[in-house]
């Protein structure tokens, strides 16, 4: 929880630059103006949230997801945003599953490790270790999946 | 200044979605009372639409505003565009218009005038936007 009305601020360099970059350049842009547009801006997220927990809550859901924050942009009439953020959403989710391949990919190089050390013992106990290598696969995806 | 990979950064490395912080913005939106809990696409959602809405915000306010000759963004092109547009009615509070304090006591006579019985309330609103201006001076 927020204890103090600043935790509530979001930061004003990250701000600057977003309006920056939004203005052509060279746009002189009033000290008064970006804290105004810094306050309208976590308003903008309590708005959002408000909006968005409606929509969870007529669904009788108690955790807000995506679906809930896209018919909120609609309710406030920020339309505009819906396609440029299920673009973002996409690329977001590529992204974690970009990085989910990059750990399964480690592990399983790992694994082929282990896996040719073992090797090297199974003219001694073959059966035994192929019993071993079935089990321990399932238990490998279960924990990528997490 | 410590390095950061936003879009304008060239070449190498992936740019960053959202620029700004996650940890905050969930905050926001845990100390509104009836949230209990928000998953990740909803809250990487939430800061996006917020950079989206700071940039319209922004570029509306200068494509409307009176400092488009000189190149500047002011408060009043801000306060303007939340009193036109509907879209940004609901920063009416926050982005008052400003005025100067004759027209406010102007006002305020030609008003005790008309209804003295809501006298109160106006005083009451006065304060407010003072405290408004104070806020934004500093």
């Amino acid at each position: 929880m927020a204890e103090r009305p600043e935790d509530l601020n979001l930061p004003n360099a990250v701000i600057t630059r977003i309006i920056k970059d939004a203005l052509p350049e060279g746009v002189n842009i009033s000290k008064e103006a970006r804290s105004a547009i810094s306050r309208a801006a976590s308003v903008f997220v309590l708005y959002a949230t408000s909006c968005a927990n409606n929509f969870a809550m007529k669904g009788k859901r108690k955790t807000l997801n995506s679906g809930d924050v896209l018919a909120a942009m609609e309710e406030m009439e920020f339309q505009r945003f819906v396609t440029p953020l299920k673009e973002s959403l996409e690329a977001y989710r590529r992204e974690q599953r970009g990085k989910k391949e990059a750990t399964e990919q480690k592990r399983k190089d790992k694994d082929k490790k282990t896996d040719s050390d073992q090797e090297k013992n199974r003219e001694e106990e073959t059966v035994e270790d192929d019993d071993r290598l079935e089990e321990e696969n399932p238990n490998d995806e279960n924990e990528v999946d997490k | 200044m410590a390095y950061r990979p936003g879009k304008s950064s060239s070449g190498g490395g992936e740019s960053r979605l959202v620029s700004l912080p996650l940890s905050r913005i969930k905050l926001i939106m845990k100390s509104s009372p009836d949230v209990s809990s928000i998953n990740q696409d909803a809250l990487v959602l939430t800061a996006k639409a917020t950079e989206l809405f700071v940039q319209y915000l922004a570029m509306y306010s200068y494509k409307h505003g009176s400092g488009k000759e000189k190149k500047a963004l002011n408060y009043d092109d801000l306060s303007s565009t939340v009193d036109e547009s509907e879209t940004f009615q609901f920063l009416a509070d926050i982005l008052p218009k400003k005025i100067l304090a004759s027209e406010c006591l102007k006002m305020l006579k030609s008003e005790e005038n008309e209804e003295g019985e809501e006298e109160e309330e106006v005083e009451e609103d006065e304060e407010e936007d003072k405290e408004e201006d104070d806020d934004t001076d500093s």
